[in-house]
Parts: structure tokens; sequence; C-alpha cells
């Protein structure tokens, strides 16, 4: 607008008391929404630093390799990094074949009605507060019996269902009614279709769910405190016994008043962390691929 | 075979869906089931009364239900207009090379286990709250009238401010990736004419953006307060779990769901384990509420942008 042609003080140019008001007001909105957004990405930066430096020294092959114990500081976390995969493993086979199998019916055969009840549900469950979760799975099958590998498992997938089936609904009707359609008419039937043509479209979507799920479920403590915390300091692999666990493990290091346990809970919290972030970065990737393909479908 | 197959898929898939149905409908049988002592015992006096006493058997959940009020509002508070320009950010400031980045940051925020939060919140926060950043809100606030009694003298490293804080971090991810959906969701059109009218960008948000997005927004800030309301496990890492209620938020108090969490080894009497379980009723009530009513206004929300 400074084109010399125009006189300066023309007065359309002019910046009047008002103008100038309304343009300070703009200024402050638009540096407030700068300083949340530093705010949001320093306080991330702070924490994952905190673990970084503080987990990084008491990290040690030894520390990955020798189980909890119980006195000094010679102590690692084998049993809770195995004891969490078994865990995490079992709850994997279990929530996600159920949470693909759900997705599938919402989005294939679900009418209105059935539909808004699945959603429904799905959306209350994911609500539940995952304690509550536990307390659930506490007493249907550790009440009479005792805690074990398997309730903890069960009580993450319960946890994971209704994440899994959400995103991979999500995913399903993102893919083309066309391709769909172009498998029909080929004169596939529809359990076909879904098999050789929705779901391998689909693929890569469904990948990232499950492994959403699985990043969180990995990380959760409440679901375990009620059904697999009271473990021993040795490795375990029978999920009949009570599976020793990553997450329970830095939460009671973290109540304890030693110091020499939380060192071990910011190492053990540095294992996890990185974990949970390895595996969020792979979803992203498969995600990325996936929406490749479903636009590749759309042409 | 065709056919074979086709009912073969429906029936694996409904039976799947019924399994949710089901897991939902025996979580919440179950633990109505393991509450129906204390509830047959104190009935609905368990919700003012404040007593918790294992010793003699008795049992009440008000100073519980402060705790989780005061701890869950409170991180709302904080956390919606930050969630709310944070999205603003996103959708209408950021450079667009910068706006995949940070909204991936962000939303690893949310992906941080909440007990490696609670550690950092008992460990790093904690002592950094009662040496720093409580003594100055007292000096600061503490002479208001009323308001001020909230910031009184007692530094602590654990209370009821660090929960508050810990709860905001939680829900500000969240939140701030919701209502950036819902932003996404305001037609070009609106907000072209707006800055085409001479709006500077922030009248445009106001007039355009803000009013649209209003019930998708409440909708985000109760889904924020649900979780906030369920988070137990940092909450109890760093709200200091004891009785009673006090007026100063920088002091030890205790929530719904971090009593849960707390006792889940120190549990001796049947009644004990009832009551515990009677608060997860009230939990799991509040997040059905809660769950309904964000639905009713996001999906709207969402709607609105399909049609």
């Amino acid at each position: 607008m400074s084109d010399s042609s125009f006189p300066r003080r023309h007065p359309l140019l002019a910046q009047t008391e008002h103008l100038r008001r309304r343009r300070f007001v703009n200024r402050v909105m638009e540096l407030s929404a700068w300083t949340g957004a530093v705010i949001a990405v320093g306080v991330l930066a702070v924490v994952i630093t905190s673990v970084a430096t503080e987990g990084i020294s008491s990290l040690s092959i030894s520390f990955l390799t020798t189980p909890t114990n119980p006195f000094g500081q010679a102590g690692g976390i084998s049993n809770a990094i195995v004891g969490t995969g078994i865990l995490v493993a079992l709850a994997t086979l279990m929530a996600v074949p159920i949470g693909i199998l759900v997705a599938i019916y919402s989005s294939e055969f679900a009418g209105p009605r059935s539909g808004f009840v699945i959603s429904y549900v799905l959306d209350v469950l994911n609500g539940v507060p995952t304690i509550i979760t536990g307390i659930f799975v506490f007493g249907l099958l550790v009440v009479g019996h005792q805690q074990s590998g398997w309730a903890g498992a069960v009580a993450l997938a319960i946890v994971m269902v209704p994440l899994v089936s959400r995103s991979c609904h999500e995913v399903l009707t993102l893919v083309p009614d066309a391709v769909k359609e172009a498998g029909l008419a080929l004169g596939a039937s529809r359990w076909r279709t879904m098999l050789t043509v929705i779901i391998p479209t689909a693929l890569g979507g469904l990948i990232t769910s499950a492994l959403l799920a699985v990043a969180r479920a990995a990380g959760e403590t409440a679901p375990l405190l009620f059904t697999s915390s009271i473990f021993p300091n040795l490795v375990q692999t029978d999920p009949s016994q009570v599976l020793p666990n990553i997450p329970v493990t830095i939460f009671q290091f973290s109540e304890s008043p030693e110091p020499a346990k939380h060192a071990q809970a910011w190492a053990a919290a540095l294992v996890l962390i990185v974990f949970v972030f390895v595996v969020n970065i792979v979803a992203r990737l498969f995600s990325a691929q996936a929406r490749r393909r479903i636009a590749a479908g759309r042409q | 075979m065709d056919r074979f197959g086709d009912r073969g898929l429906y029936a694996l898939t409904l039976v799947a869906a019924l399994v949710s149905v089901a897991i939902a409908g025996g979580l919440a049988a179950t633990v109505f089931s393991e509450a129906w002592n204390a509830i047959s015992t104190f009935g609905l006096g368990f919700l003012t009364s404040g007593n918790w006493d294992p010793v003699h058997a008795q049992f009440g959940a008000s100073a519980l239900i402060y705790g989780t009020a005061v701890s869950s509002f409170g991180a709302l508070l904080i956390a919606t207009p930050l969630s709310i320009v944070i999205a603003l950010f996103l959708t209408e400031l950021s450079p667009r090379g910068a706006r995949t980045p940070i909204g991936t940051l962000v939303e690893l925020l949310a992906g941080i286990p909440s007990v490696i939060l609670g550690l950092w919140g008992i460990l790093i926060l904690g002592p950094l709250m009662q040496r720093t950043i409580e003594p100055a809100l007292h000096s600061a606030i503490g002479w208001v009238p009323f308001v001020g009694n909230l910031f009184g003298t007692d530094y602590s490293i654990v209370g009821l401010l660090p929960a508050i804080l810990i709860l905001t971090i939680m829900t500000v991810p969240i939140v701030s990736s919701l209502t950036r959906e819902i932003f996404s969701t305001v037609p070009a059109a609106a907000k072209e004419g707006a800055l085409a009218l001479g709006a500077t960008r922030w009248e445009m948000i106001k007039t355009t953006v803000l009013p649209y997005s209003r019930s998708g927004i409440i909708g985000a800030v109760i889904l924020g307060l649900g979780r906030a309301v369920g988070e137990a496990i940092a909450v109890t890492q760093v709200i200091g779990g004891t009785e009673g209620i006090k007026a100063n938020i920088f002091l030890p108090a205790d929530a719904l769901a971090s009593r849960i969490a707390g006792q889940y080894q120190g549990a001796t009497s049947q009644l004990q384990i009832s009551s515990i379980a009677y608060l997860g009723v009230i939990l799991l009530a509040l997040s059905v509420v809660f769950s309904g009513v964000a639905r009713l206004l996001v999906r709207n929300t969402q709607r609105r942008s399909g049609g």
C-alpha cells in the first residue's frame, strides 16, 4: 500500500485512533496464541528433558537385565520389562481382533439404530476412568482367586477395545465406496470384498489404530493396580501368576521415600517413554502411508 | 461358500459388537454389586459425610468429592483458554510448515503415560512449588479478601495445586486437538467474508470462528473434565492423600479416583472394599453423564460440517 503515487496522508490511509486500537487488540491476541503454543511445546520439552537427564544416569545394561531388588541400589527392571511385554501382547491379541470386528460391524452391517447404540457404547466405554476398569476386572477375575497376568491383560484389553474400534471405524469409512463397489461389481461376495479389497486398502490405518492402542496400554497403571500389582522381584512369564510391569513399578518407586528408588523410577520412566514415543511415531508413519493409498484409490 | 462366508462374517462381527456392549453392561453391574454393601449401609449420606475412618468402619466421600471438584475445575479453568489459543494458533496463525510438527508435539504430550507425569510432578514440580511458586502466589494473591484464603502460607510439595497443574498438562492436548478439529470445520467463506469486510484477524475469529464453534468447544471441555475427574494415578502421586477439606489449595487433600488408587493394597474389611467400589460408582455415573453430554455437543458440530 506504500504506493508512491498515493499521498501518504490520504484520509483513507490515516490510522485513526479506532483502527489503531483494533490493530493493537489483534496483536495482543495473536501474541497470546503464540504464547499458548510455546507453553505447550515448552512443557513437553521440560518433562522429556527431566525424564531423559534424570533417567540416563541410572540406565545401564545391567538395569535392563536384572530384576527389581527390594533393598539397596543393585536392582533393575528386567522382570517388569518382560511382564509388561507379556501383558501388552496378551491384551493386544484380545483387543485388536475384537476392535476390528466391531469396526467392521458398525461400518458395514449396522443399521442406523444399532450403529447408534454401538458408537454410544464405545464412547461411554472410552470415557470410563481406567481405574474403574481395574475395579471391574478385580470383581470379575480377582475376587475369590488372586491377582494374575490374565486379569491385568483383560483389564488392558478393555481399555484398548474402544480405542481400536473407534479409530478403525473411521479408517474403514474412509475407504471410497467406488473401491468397494468395484469389488462387488466383479462378482466378489461381501466377505471377499472385505478381505481382499477393503481391508488391504485400509491396512495402514488399521495398523496405526492398533499401534496407538498398544502405546496407550503400555503406559496404563490404573487398570493393573487391582489386577497385577503385588508381584515378586523375579522374572515371571506365566500369566496365571501376577506379572510385574513397568508402570506399577514406577508408581511404587515414586511413592517410596528412598532416593535410590527415585533414580530407578526415572530410569524405568525413560525406558517406558522411549517405547511409547517410538510406537507412536511408527504408527504415524503407517497412517501417512495409508492416506496415500486411500488417496490413490480415489482417483 | 460365499453365502456361508457372508453369513459368517456378519455373525462374527455381530458377536464382537455384542461383546463390547456386554463389557459395558457387565462393568456397570459388577462395580455396582461390589459397592452394594456400602450403598445399603450408608445410602446417599455417603455423599455428604466427610468421615473416612477404616478403624470405626465409617466411610463418606464429601471431602473426596470436594477434592475432585476443585482439582478438575481448577485444571479446566487453566486448560480451556490455553487449549483454545493453541487451537487458534494451529488453525489460523501458524506458518504452514510448522502446523504438523507442533500439532504432533501437542499430541505426543497426550501420549506421556500418566504415571510418568506424576513422577515428574512429585519429584520436580513439587519441590519447585514449595520453594518458589507457592510463596510467590501467596505474596501476589494472598492479600485479596476471600480468594486469598485459597493461597495460604503452608507451602507443601504435594497438594491440590500440583494436582491442578498436572491435570492441566493432561487435559490441554485432548481439549486442544478436539477444538482444532472443530475450528477446521468453520466454512472458509464465512471467514473470508469477515476479512473482506475489513475485520482484523482477531475480529474475524471473534465474529465467525468462535460463535460457530461454541457448542463444540463446550463439548471438548466437558470431555477434558471427564478425563480430569477420572485420572487416578498422577493425582494420587501429587495430591498427598489426606483427610478433610481445607481452604488452602497448597495443602494436601484427596480426590475420588486417587483414593481408590491409593487404597489398592490397604483395604482390610469387606465394607472398606465396598466403599471404594462406591467411589467407583460415583465416578462411573459422572463419566457416563460427561461422555453423553460431550458426545451430543461435539457430534452436532461434526454433523453440521458434514451437511
